[in-house]
């Protein structure tokens, strides 16, 4: 079984080299020219490479190239198109660099990039070439380039211990491991001096001081070792690489997995990159782990400590985090849960023979523990030694004087206090309540108070109370055994009560940010509108953050919208709006404290999504977050992107359904109101065409007349209802409330249907006790006129109509009865829908009416309902709640 | 009654001006015309009409900002006549000084009625003065109000609200006018007191108080005597 295991390949490597074989294809093709160092002839391989690639066709150009006046280089650069260098002003002199934008917009097949790991001018957008390199890469463009061993991260302090000369411009090696095609450029040692002395490589003045410093025949010999060393690695990985993707059966390599512990002493830089180098020739996969104590750190470890970690990341080696007292159980428990075979270790330093006892048992104990997994431990290195000497010892000396001072106060003032009483209380009861001083003192203060509170008490006592008095002498072994122990128990209690207050301080930290984020997305579950969203997000950073800031979101058109969500404190410059465009395009954090474009004033997150970037926060950042801030921070951001996207979609599910409907609303319109707009429209034409013809009798024209009129009140009720039922459709209905009195209301509605309500008998009921109703008159009016005319358009002639008011539970009840045909029954339902037409309804309905009457009283926040009465006819009940005012305590109070 | 005097209308659409033109030469005014609001006001200077139409949505300028040229020294009626028929619109319109308004469409009966109580009303009303309407009359001089002859009793708020209404018969006075005439500037947004009355005056003075034909509500915008 177990062999048969062996010989299969890894699932999740098999998922990842598929994964990065798909991301790969999108993206354009990184070749590296790479070298043991300068003078080899990368440019000139790289140059003569592209010329070839040329014949056949290709679409090339030069992005960036240096030439260093070397003649045989200078020559194979012509012929190709050469993107102009752009100027940047910096200081008071000018600096030429790549131009990244221009390179993008011309969009060619491939682009010849030099030095990969150079640093950009101040003001580019990226600190990093390589930066500006993965960015054409993005945009589908392929890249030549060229690199020295010695500008590997990982390499670059082995160069520096052989040649002696500190290496700046480094790069990742995540960008060389994921290259996808690498050639050395390889010379002899020999001939690469020949060269040298040839003047091939420097001007004949620099070739000679180079010759003595850098390229010393060791030198080159030892980073040629390292480049053939680098690629032979490689060529092994991508073997592996192919086996695992065709699926080879081969001798797998184990599945290792190195954990690397690091801390926050500069020695882990090291340790990271000696485990990386480790990993890749191993093919063994890494990741990093700290371990948080409760111990506070000092600013210049926390410092560190984010350079570690970043350094890790630049690695590519994930860090994790964990928080335990007890670093060898977490870093055991850790390996095993993820299956570590190799535990990678510096070793301590040893400062004490404290530490020295500490380290012992740290080694043995993980050793230990560790079962079958390999540790390692990897010296110390000399160079690097205490470069924190200030750093804080296991006490914290962080108090500060007026506790010191305090301490030593009280301990005086209870001592004299004990002094006046010595008499009754004994020498040994003083201890006790010495002792008890300093217990509760350790409730309140640090270390460092208690550790003087502890001494100066130890010594009062002795000097004053311990016989014989007034001498530090004492008599009795008893009192010697007694004041040490003493001392003992002050210090050890000051200390453990302080440490379980850091202990506890950190878990409150932990504690209001788990609790911060649970606040955050409660508040946000229940906030609906990009709007709202936007001020909660705000409201709660500035909060929890304590930071000024501002949101960019995007518009339906995927851009970020320029206009700012809120109005902050906070300015935003166009120079700053292009950076938080680039951050939305890319998802990737620019600005202040990043190596993007790090020269503007705020610091630019991207709110990512899954379907994509959201928007942009802009963060005015008074200091760089700590790691501890940044995973919180980032935390927050998931989450308000979150609902960002949720509202997103929520918007454009709203946008389709309203598509839909307005299609649908399309649709009836062109059948029913085309209809009902020809209708009067030709009569009012046909009648007058008739009129202009020729002398009609004075009672046709008369007849005539009437028509174009009945006509155009047609046209015009029709007009009004389109107007109004358009103001609903698009929610711009806010009614204008004020006090009405309901008589007004039943007085102008049947003055207006004066003439449509001739033929019938309007009987209006108002109880004698009727609050004025703060309402919009205009509206009600219209939902009462639609109302009654219906009933007009629906009622046998001589029937009765009635209106009436009443109050029913603090709502408005209107109701309008008919005793006209009344709906179907199975239309019931439908009857306020728009277009809605009953089966039977006379010519002349637009179906509008009670669509209108419906959305005018939503708008008031009633209901309306229709339905049959028991005798026949139909019945509409309106329901408004409404603020009254009572007409007869308004009167006491004008009395008054 | 033979009329006479000059009406200016200020109205961009020509089928409109038109049509008034036909109607109210016919019922003997003359008339004048103006398309744009500056030609308008131009105009108004030199025929000095006798009442102005005008259009609040004109090609130059604002309607609205053509009453308030227009008050400068115009003191004669001006009605407006627009498309334009929300209610802001309109208060704001009697607000800066129109007297009466009309929306299109319209009917050409109610135009000529509301034309003729605009002239009428445009002759002043001496403080001593005693209006006569119908079965209703109103003794400004001695704070008097007699139906049929006979004297009612009203309380001075509701003598101030008639008095008011009565002497600018026919024009539509704004809730807001009258809340400040009669009860003061604190009470404009006390619409609820001018219901209270207005029910009450018409309770007292009309034939019957559900169908007024005095005290008339205009929806949403104040109350016209007439």
């Amino acid at each position: 079984m177990n062999g048969f295991e062996d010989i299969r390949p890894d699932p999740d490597e098999l998922l990842a080299s598929l994964m990065s074989e798909e991301v790969k294809s999108k993206r354009g093709k990184l070749k590296i020219f790479f070298g043991m160092c300068a003078g080899v002839g990368k440019t000139y391989t790289m140059l003569q490479t592209a010329q070839a690639e040329k014949l056949k066709g290709n679409d090339i150009i030069i992005g960036y190239i240096e030439t260093h006046n070397r003649k045989e280089t200078e020559e194979l650069v012509e012929g190709f198109e050469l993107i102009p260098r752009k100027t940047y002003a910096y200081k008071t002199a000018t600096i030429q660099d790549m131009d990244l934008d221009a390179i993008i917009a011309r969009k060619p097949q491939l682009v010849l990039v030099d030095e990969l790991a150079h640093t950009n001018a101040p003001g580019s957008r990226h600190a990093k070439r390589y930066l500006d390199v993965q960015e054409i890469l993005e945009n589908g463009i392929n890249v030549y380039t060229t690199l020295n061993v010695q500008h590997l991260e990982s390499r670059s302090e082995t160069v520096a211990q052989i040649t002696g000369i500190i290496i700046r411009e480094t790069l990742p090696d995540e960008i060389f491991e994921n290259s996808d095609e690498v050639e050395l450029v390889d010379l002899t040692p020999e001939e690469l001096l020949q060269r040298l002395s040839e003047g091939k490589v420097y001007t004949p003045e620099h070739s000679k001081e180079a010759m003595e410093n850098f390229f010393r025949k060791g030198n080159i010999t030892a980073l040629r070792e390292m480049a053939l060393r680098i690629v032979a690695d490689r060529v092994d990985k991508q073997l592996h690489d192919y086996m695992q993707y065709k699926r080879i059966r081969g001798p797998w390599k184990s599945g290792l997995h190195l954990l690397v512990a690091i801390d926050y002493n500069q020695q882990s830089t090291r340790l990271l990159r000696w485990a990386k180098n480790l990993s890749y020739s191993m093919g063994a996969q890494i990741q990093a782990l700290y371990v948080e104590t409760t111990r506070v750190l000092a600013t210049k470890e926390n410092e560190q400590l984010n350079r570690n970690i970043n350094l890790a990341k630049q690695l590519g080696i994930a860090v994790r985090i964990i928080t335990n007292n007890d670093i060898v159980k977490a870093i055991v428990d850790f390996a095993n849960k993820e299956n570590i075979t190799h535990i990678i270790i510096g070793k301590p330093r040893i400062r004490s023979l404290l530490t020295l006892f500490r380290l012992g048992n740290f080694v043995n104990r993980l050793i230990r523990y560790s079962g079958n997994i390999d540790v390692y431990i990897l010296g110390s290195d000399r160079q690097a030694k205490d470069k924190y000497e200030e750093r804080a010892s296991f006490l914290s000396f962080t108090s500060n004087i007026r506790q010191y001072f305090i301490a030593a106060l009280l301990v005086t003032i209870l001592s004299v206090l004990c002094f006046i009483f010595k008499e009754y209380i004994g020498y040994q009861t003083v201890s006790f309540t010495l002792l008890f001083l300093v217990s509760i003192l350790a409730l309140f203060y640090g270390t460092g108070p208690i550790l003087l509170a502890s001494t100066l008490s130890a010594l009062i006592w002795d000097y004053f109370f311990i016989p014989p008095p007034y001498t530090l002498h004492i008599g009795q072994t008893v009192d010697v055994f007694m004041l040490i122990m003493f001392f003992i128990i002050a210090l050890l209690n000051g200390i453990l009560t302080s440490r379980v207050r850091r202990q506890e301080k950190k878990i409150r930290i932990r504690e209001e940010r788990t609790n911060a984020l649970y606040q955050l997305t409660k508040e946000l579950s229940i906030t609906t509108g990009n709007n709202e969203v936007s001020k909660v997000a705000l409201g709660y950073i500035h909060k929890y953050f304590r930071l000024n800031c501002c949101i960019f979101l995007k518009n339906e058109f995927n851009q970020l919208e320029s206009v700012v969500q809120n109005n902050a404190e906070i300015r935003i410059s166009d120079n700053e709006m292009s950076v938080a465009n680039w951050v939305f395009k890319n998802s990737v954090k620019a600005g202040k404290y990043t190596d993007t474009l790090p020269s503007v004033d705020h610091t630019f997150y991207p709110l990512q999504g899954n379907s994509g970037t959201m928007g942009v926060v802009a963060v005015k950042h008074p200091a760089v977050f700590t790691h501890g801030e940044e995973q919180f921070w980032e935390a927050c951001l998931s989450q308000i992107s979150g609902k960002f996207e949720r509202e997103f979609l929520r918007d454009a599910a709203k946008k389709t359904y309203i598509i839909s409907e307005s299609e649908k609303l399309y649709k009836t319109l062109f059948n029913s109101i085309s209809h009902e707009l020809r209708i009067p429209v030709a009569t009012i034409l046909g009648a007058s065409d008739t009129l202009l013809a020729q002398e009609y009798h004075k009672d046709t024209r008369k007849k005539l007349y009437n028509e174009i009129n009945t006509a155009s009140i047609r046209l015009n009720r029709l007009i009004e209802n389109l107007l109004n039922m358009s103001r609903i459709e698009t929610g711009r209905i806010t009614p204008r409330m004020d006090w009405c009195d309901v008589h007004d209301l039943a007085n102008s509605v049947s003055e207006s249907l004066k003439n449509e309500l001739q033929p019938f008998t309007l009987a209006v009921n108002i109880p004698d006790i009727m609050p004025l109703v703060h309402i919009d008159f205009g509206l009600i009016e219209q939902v009462l006129h639609n109302l009654i005319l219906n009933a007009t358009q629906n009622s046998p002639s001589g029937s009765r109509i009635r209106l009436k008011f009443f109050f029913d539970n603090g709502s408005l009840t209107i109701q309008v009865m008919d005793r006209g045909i009344g709906f179907p029954v199975s239309e019931l339902p439908s009857v306020f829908n728009k277009f809605y037409r009953g089966k039977d309804a006379k010519a002349g309905g637009t179906g509008l009416g009670l669509s209108i009457v419906k959305g005018f009283v939503e708008a008031h926040k009633g209901t309306v309902i229709g339905e049959n009465r028991q005798n026949g006819g139909a019945l509409f009940t309106i329901k408004i709640p409404v603020e009254i005012s009572d007409i007869n305590s308004l009167k006491k109070q004008m009395v008054r | 009654m033979t009329i006479s005097g000059t009406i200016l209308i200020i109205d961009d659409e020509v089928q409109i001006r038109r049509l008034l033109e036909i109607t109210l030469s016919a019922n003997g005014y003359k008339i004048s015309e103006a398309s744009t609001g500056k030609e308008g006001l131009a105009l108004a200077a030199s025929v000095n009409p006798v009442l102005i139409i005008l259009d609040l949505g004109l090609p130059d300028m604002d309607g609205l900002d053509v009453i308030k040229k227009l008050r400068e020294w115009f003191t004669n009626p001006v009605i407006i006549l627009s498309v334009r028929s929300s209610e802001e619109d309109i208060i704001k319109a009697l607000d800066n000084g129109a007297n009466d308004y009309l929306t299109k469409p319209f009917r050409t009966g109610e135009l000529l009625a509301r034309i003729r109580v605009a002239i009428r009303q445009g002759q002043e009303i001496s403080d001593n003065s005693c209006l006569t309407f119908g079965s209703i009359s109103v003794d400004i001089a001695n704070h008097i109000v007699r139906k049929n002859n006979e004297t009612i009793k009203l309380t001075s708020t509701e003598y101030s609200l008639l008095a008011l209404l009565a002497k600018n018969e026919g024009r539509v006075l704004t809730h807001q006018y009258i809340l400040k005439e009669v009860w003061g500037m604190g009470y404009i947004e006390q619409t609820q007191y001018l219901r209270v009355f207005i029910a009450q005056l018409r309770k007292k003075i009309e034939d019957d108080p559900a169908k007024p034909k005095l005290l008339i509500t205009e929806s949403g915008i104040g109350y016209r005597f007439g």
